[in-house]
C-alpha cells in the first residue's frame, strides 16, 4: 500500500483516484477493527470489522472537512472507525433492555449486603455506617434531579453504557456525561458546605 | 424511595471527591482523542499534555473503551509498519540532549 501524507490522503480522496485510496483506507481502518473487536466480538470478527470499516469510510467520506491536521490521518479516520463499531456493539448487547428494568433491577438488589461472610463490623460501626448512609442519601436527594439520580443508577452503579442510557432519556451522551457532572458538582459543593470530607464517608462506610 | 446499596455511596462519594469544576465532555473528549493517542504511542507523557482529556478518560466508562480499542488498533498498526519508529527516535534524540534520562 502506498505511504501518503495527510494532504495526498485527503486530494486523492477527493480527486480521481478515489477509489485506490478508498480500497487502501479500507485496508487499514479493517486490520485496526480485527485487532480491536478481539474479544469484544464473540463470532464472525472478520466480518464485523469489514462492516464496521465500510460503515466508517461513509463517515469519514461524509466528514473530510473536519480534519483538522492534528493527527496522521489514518488516526483520525481510525478513531471514527472505532466510534462506528463500538457504538453498534453497546447498541447491540443492550438492545433489549430497557432503562426502567435496569433501575427496578438496581431496586431489588441494592439492599444486599456485598461484604465479606467473614467480616463482622461492630455494633458502633453498624450505627456510624448507617448515619453516614442516611446523612449521604439525604444530600442526593434534595440536591439531584430524579433524572441526575436515574443515570446514577444506571451508568455508576448497573453499568448501563452512557451513550446507551442517554438514547432511552431522550439525550446524547455529551449531555448526559455533563448532566452526570453537574450532579457530582452539586454533591460536591452540599459536602463542603456540610463540612464532610469524602475520606469521612468512605472510612465510615468501610471503603476507606 | 430505592435504597442505594453503601458500596455504590462509596463509589458516588469517591467520584464526588474527584470532580473538578473544569471538565470536558465526550465530545470535546472525541476530538482530541487521536492527538492523544498518538502522543501516547510515541513516548510523550499525553497525561501532562492534555490533562482534562486524561480526566475525562478515567471518568467516563464508554470514551475509556474507545480509547483502549484505538490503542490497540493503532499499536498493531505500528507493529505492521513501524510508521511511529522515526517519532519515536526523534523524541529518544531530544531526551538525550536535554539530559534527562
Amino acid at each position: 500500500m502506498t505511504e501518503r501524507s495527510n494532504e495526498q490522503w485527503l486530494a486523492e480522496l477527493r480527486g480521481p483516484e478515489r477509489d485506490r485510496a478508498l480500497a487502501d483506507l479500507r485496508a487499514v481502518l479493517v486490520r485496526g477493527l480485527r485487532v480491536a473487536l478481539r474479544g469484544r466480538v464473540r463470532q464472525g470478527l472478520n466480518e464485523a470489522a469489514e462492516d464496521f470499516a465500510q460503515e466508517a469510510l461513509i463517515k469519514i467520506m461524509a466528514n473530510l472537512d473536519t480534519f483538522r491536521g492534528e493527527s496522521q490521518f489514518t488516526t483520525w479516520a481510525q478513531k471514527i472507525a472505532v466510534r462506528t463499531a463500538s457504538t453498534e456493539l453497546r447498541r447491540k448487547r443492550w438492545r433489549d433492555v430497557s432503562l426502567q428494568e435496569v433501575l427496578d433491577r438496581y431496586g431489588t438488589h441494592s439492599g444486599e449486603s456485598d461484604r465479606l461472610a467473614d467480616e463482622q463490623p461492630t455494633p458502633e460501626q453498624l450505627t456510624m455506617r448507617s448515619t453516614m448512609v442516611a446523612t449521604v442519601r439525604r444530600f442526593v436527594d434534595d440536591e439531584l434531579t430524579d433524572k441526575q439520580r436515574e443515570a446514577i443508577v444506571a451508568v455508576m452503579f448497573e453499568g448501563m453504557p452512557q451513550e446507551e442510557a442517554a438514547r432511552r432519556m431522550g439525550t446524547n451522551r455529551n449531555a448526559l456525561y455533563k448532566l452526570m457532572h453537574d450532579a457530582r458538582t452539586r454533591l460536591k459543593k452540599r459536602m463542603e458546605a456540610e463540612d464532610l470530607s469524602a475520606q469521612d464517608v468512605l472510612g465510615s462506610i468501610g471503603e476507606g | 424511595m430505592t435504597m442505594w446499596n453503601p458500596n455504590d455511596l462509596g463509589k458516588l462519594v469517591w467520584m464526588v471527591a474527584e470532580t473538578r469544576e473544569e471538565e470536558i465532555g465526550c465530545d470535546e473528549c472525541f476530538e482530541q482523542l487521536d492527538r492523544f493517542v498518538e502522543m501516547r504511542l510515541s513516548g510523550l507523557d499525553a497525561v501532562a499534555a492534555m490533562p482534562l482529556v486524561q480526566d475525562h478518560l478515567e471518568k467516563c466508562g464508554d470514551c475509556h473503551e474507545e480509547f483502549e480499542m484505538l490503542l490497540e488498533s493503532l499499536r498493531a498498526s505500528v507493529r505492521a509498519s513501524g510508521a511511529w519508529e522515526p517519532i519515536w527516535r526523534l523524541w529518544v534524540r531530544v531526551r538525550r540532549a536535554l539530559g534527562s534520562r
